[in-house]
């Protein structure tokens, strides 16, 4: 049978960069088909050229043996090619269906595309309500919206780009079970990810790219996550190395934590407690929106919390700003790295000013020795691997990876007592996350107490001593991460999402 | 003090009127996610364009077409600016502003002292163009909540990335956006210098336009509250005015004083956008006054 889609020798040179080159390969009908490579492999630019937001600069592409050169979007939409973007495209001030019609060539009237949504996507075990607007739904309820806008195309190729970054381990697998049937109704399905697990249980292909060139292609079941990752990186695979940590004495105690919601959108801390010793790495896993931001602002001082509620090493830090905390050796990386993390036009020098200043001796008597700032900066440049040619770059300038192996850098360089990182790992390809991963499974070995807040369950799994649950601002009590499943987890974590009880 | 209840409602939609033209067209224009400041330059671009129109032909229907001619073109200036060279929309929409009142200003010299031709009183003794501005408040709405073209300008004020990924093009939908906000501020210019002043003064807008802006933000986005927002406004004026008839004095500075209060609460409500909740709807566009850049 003739191949869905196809792929001749396309390239794409941004200036500087050659994103593509050369790359080809086939997806069969009703194949899943996985596209595999690290963060600037040039996937993203590969089904951007798929669906006509960017146009190759040599190559030809084929759709069912037809020549495919979609000049935008809708001319791919209406050759059969549908996408579902890793961050939503989605208008959150509008509702379900106009959201829907938007992603249409030609939809039909609202009636009547109302009732087709509330069909489909009841067919499909995704209800929706098509007039509900998309602030008000969860994230997998907007990946839903974005999934039921393809599907109401029919679409012969549909893209996935990262889908299950922000589902739940039980939403994923409903995610995956649509798309097992619509492969089985025929439709291809090109799926982007860089969770191995994930694309060997439920990929039939594998087209790897590094360095925007196809290096491999293979039946992913037939292959180790390890195997795998090295193809992706193109060596093999640094294991992570756990050994060497002993639990210490109490460093961190935050005892009964309340706090009200910081904004409108925001969730209350409800009453948490938790013990972290030295050396120990603690992993607390939740769907974002269950309280991680406001947990993070409440350890690192953004929000002042009732006195005797934080101490570090005895010391009552509750109601301390961040500066003080810095110094007592309390450090903290959010979540967002650009705006939260980093000052985005402000040079990676300044930007390490912002949190080492202190701790560092980067200011002196109100002055700022720039000296200093820049050689520490440095130092975090060449010790985190951090690709930018100088510190003098402004953060903005940096890729998501490298940013984040900075920020985080900045913070682990400083030695900190206790550090807390959300998200440490997010959007960071293979190679990177495992770098960020050892640096704080380090910093835990030399004595440090580790919390990370994270979405991503493998990673939770692989770092942490002890693990417990954010829900809707309650804290459970930590179990062993040893002998623990993803799908005990999942369960710990649900709730939140309309499903299924929790489950003692 | 006689008033007939009927008559002072008339004088009101009157009087609101220039101020509903211009909202109008502002609220496409913020529903497209940008943000124009410079409604009363453009307004008074369409007062003496329209005004000179009128004069010359004779046709005071001709004056009103060249002045929403004559808004639109100005208004493309802003566009350029913001559109193609990415400028900030908030100075470049000032900067429309005081170009338009000064340009105005030079031009108008000669038409200063002449009486503008008298319009023909359209259905029911109420003026055409009153009756346009009317007509254009189901138009707008419908416009922007049923049609494919208007969800497609809300999708791209809402999130531009979206909308471009989507294959939308976003600066071709705002600059449209613009153009005819620029139209219909020159109308809403017009009707004041055609039909209700009935000649050409430097200045006439007198803040006007920065009222419109107002009403927008107080119309939570929606064309039935601009509606609502202009009647208000034209009520206060006709109230005001048939006060000072009564003999109670208001003091000129403290009306004098009221486009720059306008705008600061203009910028007070814009800056406070976020505290409108955007779960009860009707928020501000999400992308208002960013501009859009593609990286291609």
């Amino acid at each position: 049978m003739a191949a869905v889609f196809r792929a001749e020798g396309l390239g794409k040179t941004y200036p500087g960069v050659r994103a593509n080159d050369d790359v080809s390969f086939a997806v069969q009908p009703g194949e899943i088909h996985a596209l595999l490579g690290e963060n600037g492999a040039g996937k993203s630019t590969l089904v951007k050229m798929i669906y006509g937001l960017v146009r190759p600069d040599n190559g030809r592409m084929f759709l069912e043996d037809a020549p495919h050169a979609p000049h935008d979007p809708r001319a791919a939409r209406v050759a059969g090619v549908a996408m579902v973007f890793q961050h939503f495209s989605l208008f959150d001030a509008l509702t379900v269906a106009e959201n829907i019609a938007l992603g249409m060539e030609n939809p039909p009237p609202r009636r009547e595309l109302a009732a087709r949504i509330t069909q489909v996507s009841h067919d499909f075990g995704l209800p929706l309500n098509p007039a509900r607007r998309i602030v008000t739904l969860s994230a997998g309820e907007r990946q839903r919206v974005e999934i039921i806008r393809c599907l109401l195309q029919e679409p012969r190729l549909l893209i996935m780009d990262e889908p299950t970054s922000v589902l739940t381990p039980q939403e994923a697998e409903l995610l995956f079970a649509t798309l097992r049937r619509l492969a089985g109704q025929g439709t291809s399905i090109l799926y982007i990810s860089h969770k191995l697990d994930e694309i060997r249980a439920h990929c039939d292909r594998a087209t790897i790219l590094r360095h925007g060139r196809v290096v491999d292609s293979c039946d992913p079941r037939a292959h180790s996550a390890r195997e795998l990752a090295a193809m992706m990186v193109g060596g093999e695979m640094r294991l992570i190395d756990r050994s060497g940590r002993q639990a210490g004495e109490v460093l961190l105690q935050v005892r009964d934590l309340s706090l009200p919601a910081p904004t409108a959108e925001g969730t209350a801390l409800k009453s948490v407690n938790l013990t972290l010793r030295a050396g120990e790495i603690l992993g607390i896993g939740g769907v974002a929106g269950n309280g991680q931001d406001e947990l993070l602002a409440a350890l690192s001082g953004e929000l002042r919390s009732v006195p005797g509620s934080i101490t570090l090493e005895g010391r009552d830090l509750s109601t301390e700003p961040p500066e003080p905390r810095r110094t007592a050796g309390l450090l903290s990386a959010p979540e967002d790295r650009l705006g939260h993390a980093a000052v985005p036009d402000f040079s990676l020098t300044e930007n390490t000013l912002l949190t080492a200043g202190a701790r560092k001796g980067l200011v002196r008597g109100g002055l700022i020795d720039h000296r200093a700032a820049r050689r520490y900066a440095e130092d975090v440049i060449a010790g985190f691997d951090v690709r930018t040619p100088g510190p003098g770059t402004p953060a903005r300038a940096l890729s998501g990876g490298n940013l984040q192996k900075f920020v985080i850098g900045r913070e682990v360089m400083q030695s900190p007592r206790v550090l807390v990182v959300n998200q440490p790992t997010w959007g960071v390809d293979a190679g990177a996350a495992a770098a960020v991963r050892q640096s704080l499974l380090d910093l835990a070995r030399q004595g440090a107490g580790v919390i990370v807040i994270s979405q991503d369950l493998d990673e939770l799994l692989e770092l942490s001593d002890r693990f417990c649950a954010l829900n809707e601002g309650r804290l459970s009590e930590p179990v062993p991460t040893e002998g623990l499943t993803l799908d005990r987890i999942g369960l710990m974590l649900g709730g939140a999402h309309g499903m299924e009880e929790v489950r003692p | 003090m006689m008033i007939d209840p009927l008559s002072v409602f008339l004088l009101l939609v009157a009087a609101a009127t220039p101020i509903l033209f211009a909202a109008l067209g502002e609220l496409v224009v913020e529903r497209a996610g940008v943000l124009n400041l410079g409604v009363e330059g453009m307004m008074i671009t369409g007062a003496l364009a329209g005004f000179a129109a009128a004069y010359a032909s004779g046709n005071p229907f001709l004056g009103f077409l060249v002045a929403a001619l004559g808004g639109a073109a100005i208004s493309l200036l802003f566009a350029a600016l913001t559109q193609v060279f990415l400028a900030n929309q908030v100075a470049s929409g000032l900067a429309l502003t005081l170009f338009g009142l000064g340009l105005a200003a030079m031009f108008g010299k000669p038409f200063e002292g002449v009486k503008a031709p008298p319009m023909p009183a359209g259905p029911l003794g109420i003026n055409w163009i009153v009756w346009l501005g009317l007509v254009m408040v189901p138009l707008v709405w419908w416009f922007l909540n049923r049609s494919r073209a208007g969800l497609i300008l809300r999708g791209v004020g809402e999130n531009h990335e979206a909308a471009h990924a989507l294959g939308y093009n976003v600066r071709l939908t705002r600059l449209a956006a613009i153009a005819f906000g620029g139209a219909m501020a020159g109308l809403g210019g017009a009707f004041i210098s055609i039909a209700t002043v009935l000649q050409w003064t430097e200045g006439m807008t007198a803040g006007a336009g920065w009222i419109a802006l107002a009403i927008v933000v107080f119309s939570k986005w929606t064309a039935a509250g601009v509606l609502a927002g202009a009647w208000l406004f034209g009520g206060v004026t006709v109230l005001q005015l048939r006060l000072q008839a009564a003999g109670v004095a208001v003091p000129v500075q403290l009306l004098s004083m009221a486009p720059y209060l306008a705008t600061i609460i203009v910028l007070v409500l814009i800056s406070a956008r976020q505290k409108f909740s955007r779960r009860a709807g009707g928020a501000a566009p999400g992308s208002l006054g960013t501009n859009f850049h593609a990286l291609r």
